[in-house]
């Protein structure tokens, strides 16, 4: 470990229980996140993973407790924490260099900006479209895109407000496989460049692992933490999509789906499936006999 | 041609097909009217023949009283027209936006979007006189309600994502109601729009079958007085005509303003 990162994110007892439901979503969530870290969320559906982040990115308040962005309490949504959503959040009537440079026509970037300022946030688009490889598209609409593309471009669009903290709602959900694997590589890529904090919400375990330094494991109802794993993998800029079939990779794959299964009712459904297997089995056994019995 | 897409459902079918079938549709109304009223079977009384209404058409284009009878339609068309654009759409963008406007004025709307304009006929006389105020409040009284309640609706459907994310990048409200909100629910309330102005007609016959005395409406209306069939066909004709030209110019101005729509 290096020499203690200072704290980016802090999650106090931390709790979010909806209007109308008499479980919490949350319950005492205490978090920290390190400057410069990058942590998954993961867990069964229904665990609260997405409604942490959208407490951490203040689009819901919380109902007990709180989340601090260096030690100041998160009041509301701001462009600290820029968020990539699944889906639909491009602006489909602006060309791909528009929605990247949206922030830059919101007072709360231009208010104090100075010339130098606006120069290097017009260098900075272009930086963002090239690293992004959007570099050949900048000029096409959202819906002339593919997903992985736009996916690319939300991302683009987030780091152009020069966020503390990079807040991704299952960013690959709706990508295919293959797609989702060059995005991979696309952010371990940025993440070694930006040094981003980024807090990951996702449902692929592989996902988490690969990307994370360490995957924090959500059990429902109530949502709660149910354990953290920090990953022991090479630096981003060494990892291989290879690494995926190793067996220390697929060992540590192993630890964390062992949980989610535990806390989320899957290994009794699965108990229950195999106990109905062996039943069937026993049925059929007497049918099978007089067939036999004939030769 | 079994493979042929004409006939397999949402079949895919050429610009030039599509206007040929619309051609064909139209022409079979216009044969069957001509044969049905060239046969004798009907009294022209009823039903004059294609060829009267042309005469009639142009005989009413002769008096110079034709363009007059339009250009005043659709100048109350716009006038009560424009005014429901320049009141539903930015009460439906706070109704559609925030939850305490929508709760004061979305009920009173939908109640009063249940009230027959038509009804309104006597009082608007009452109020505002027979001029040409009168044609125009109840074409506002028969658009407006409905616009706001489909406008707000138009606002409602923006993705909240997109909000959302405009939020996260630093917007405050006043942005992502001018920047995001308004510019992702325009081609919607174009078609709102787009829409009510078919209605916007319907009024104008009503204002002008009522109380006026210019106007394809009042032609209609003088033309029962003389049982002058053939005029009445070449007033709804009309109408439907001038209905049909701003509805494609809406269309058309669809098309332009909004090219990433209909982009692939």
């Amino acid at each position: 470990m290096n020499p203690a990162p200072a704290t980016c994110i802090r999650i106090e007892r931390l709790g979010k229980t909806f209007r109308g439901q008499s479980t919490p979503t949350l319950q005492a969530i205490d978090l920290a996140v390190a400057e410069g870290e990058f942590v998954a969320l993961v867990g069964a559906s229904g665990c609260g993973k997405s409604t942490l982040l959208r407490l951490i990115a203040g689009l819901e308040a919380p109902s007990e407790g709180q989340v601090c962005l260096d030690d100041r309490p998160v009041q509301g949504p701001g462009c600290d924490r820029a968020v990539v959503f699944q889906d639909y959040s491009l602006y489909p009537w602006l060309n791909v260099l528009e929605n990247v440079r949206f922030c830059r026509s919101l007072r709360a970037h231009t208010r104090d900006a100075s010339e130098s300022e606006v120069n290097s946030a017009v260098e900075r688009a272009y930086a963002l479209l090239e690293l992004m490889g959007l570099d050949e598209v900048r000029t096409r609409y959202p819906n002339q895109l593919s997903g992985g593309m736009r996916q690319r471009v939300a991302i683009a669009r987030a780091l152009m407000a020069q966020p503390r903290v990079l807040l991704m709602d299952e960013p690959f959900g709706a990508l295919d496989a293959q797609t989702r694997e060059v995005m991979h590589e696309l952010i371990l890529r940025l993440f070694e460049i930006e040094r981003s904090t980024i807090v990951f919400v996702t449902h692929d375990v592989e996902e988490a692992v690969y990307l994370a330094d360490r995957v924090v494991v959500l059990a429902p109802q109530p949502g709660r933490i149910d354990s953290i794993h920090p990953v022991a993998l090479p630096p981003p800029g060494a990892r291989h999509p290879d690494l995926k079939l190793a067996a220390d990779f697929l060992h540590q794959k192993k630890i964390v789906l062992d949980r989610i299964r535990a806390t989320s009712g899957v290994q009794r459904d699965l108990d229950k499936l195999s106990r109905l297997a062996e039943l069937s089995r026993r049925d059929r056994r007497p049918d099978t006999k007089p067939t036999a019995g004939n030769h | 041609m079994a493979a042929d897409p004409l006939w397999s459902i949402r079949g895919t079918l050429g610009g030039a097909r599509y206007l040929a079938i619309a051609g064909v549709g139209f022409a079979s109304l216009l044969g069957g009217w001509w044969l049905l009223a060239g046969s004798g079977l009907v009294d022209p009384v009823f039903l004059p023949t294609p060829t009267a209404v042309a005469r009639r058409l142009l005989g009413w284009y002769a008096d110079g009283s034709l363009f007059a009878d339009i250009k005043i339609s659709i100048g109350r068309v716009l006038g009560g027209f424009g005014l429901a654009v320049l009141m539903a759409v930015p009460l439906g963008i706070y109704i559609g936006s925030f939850r305490p406007v929508q709760a004061f004025f979305e009920p009173l709307m939908e109640f009063a979007r249940y009230l027959p304009a038509v009804a309104f006929v006597p009082l608007v006389l009452l109020w505002v006189g027979i001029g040409e105020g009168a044609k125009i409040t109840l074409i506002w009284i028969g658009t407006f309600f409905q616009m706001v309640l489909m406008v707000s609706d138009n606002i409602r459907q923006v993705p909240m994502a997109q909000i959302e994310a405009a939020q996260t990048l630093g917007a405050n409200r006043g942005e992502v109601v001018s920047l995001v909100v308004f510019k992702s629910a325009l081609p919607g309330i174009v078609d709102t729009l787009r829409v009510t102005l078919g209605w916007a007609w319907t009024y104008l016959v009503v204002a002008e079958l009522v109380a006026a005395n210019s106007g394809i409406g009042y032609a209609i209306l003088r033309a029962q007085r003389f049982l002058q069939t053939d005029k009445i066909f070449v007033g709804i004709l009309l109408i439907g005509l001038l209905g049909l030209l701003m509805d494609q110019s809406f269309r058309l101005l669809h098309r332009r303003a909004f090219p990433w729509l209909h982009l692939r």
